[in-house]
């Protein structure tokens, strides 16, 4: 199986349509019989990643290359970027408005999530430019 | 125990039918979607207050067996469709979740 390559805008400020690039991810890899506990990592990951750009960057795009043994994604934005990325890391820390909070966003749990569900991520930042956001999640398919 | 069954046993209201015959493992309550989402055990039944849309997809992703909505929390429109497209179980209860949780664990 070579290289499956998918490419989603994510719209920004949009909450509605946040899920869609992650939730199609899911349905692909499903249909291609991928080990269901890397579906949900890659999928938990991408949402996290999604919801992150919606609140922070007003959006962006999302590559994604699936290999027989790896996903691996881009999540690239043009976002203020991330002031200080230790900060970001830490579960808890949160710079999301309360309008997010009321959704049951903003905990501050984003970044820590993504790190917990893949096996390598990489974050590229600079203010005023953006983020990439790079992740690869490693599948076991027996 | 199904979601059907679950629904019969604790007298739930049925907002959104989907796959009823799905079968319930677990249960987890959270209203912090990243929180849940990251913790909520798969074929779970999932207590909640958050009846917006990306509590949809939360449930989604997380592949949980139902939302319940506690308290009689609302479901928004927007969330109802959202969930009947994506084909996700959503109940409702006037009980607490921590009633209604410790039901939920006689029964499973």
């Amino acid at each position: 199986m070579s290289a499956i390559h998918l490419h989603y805008e994510v719209s920004g400020d949009d909450f509605t349509r946040a899920g869609e690039a992650s939730g199609s991810v899911k349905k692909r890899l499903k249909s291609l019989g991928f080990d269901p506990d890397a579906i949900r990592r890659v999928a938990i990951a991408m949402y996290e990643a999604e919801i992150n750009m919606v609140i922070h960057a007003e959006g962006g795009y999302c590559d994604v290359d699936i290999y027989p043994d790896k996903v691996e994604i881009l999540l690239a934005d043009k976002g203020p970027g991330i002031p200080d990325v230790d900060k970001a890391m830490q579960e808890g820390f949160s710079t999301a408005p309360d309008n997010v909070r009321n959704l049951g966003f903003g905990a501050g749990m984003g970044l820590p999530n993504i790190k917990k569900y893949t096996d390598e991520m990489r974050i590229e930042t600079t203010i005023g430019v953006g983020t990439n956001l790079y992740l690869t999640v490693n599948v076991n398919n027996n | 125990m199904t979601v059907k069954e679950l629904i019969e046993k604790l007298d739930l209201k049925i907002l959104v039918e989907d796959d009823l015959g799905r079968e319930v493992n677990d249960c987890y309550i959270g209203d912090l979607l990243s929180w849940v989402m990251g913790r909520a055990p798969e074929d779970s039944a999932w207590l909640t207050v958050m009846g917006n849309i990306n509590s949809i997809a939360v449930a989604t992703l997380a592949d949980v067996s139902c939302i319940i909505l506690v308290e009689n929390a609302a479901l928004d429109e927007e969330a109802k469709n959202k969930a009947e497209m994506h084909g996700v179980n959503i109940l409702q209860s006037e009980e607490n979740s921590y009633s209604l949780a410790v039901k939920i664990s006689g029964l499973i």
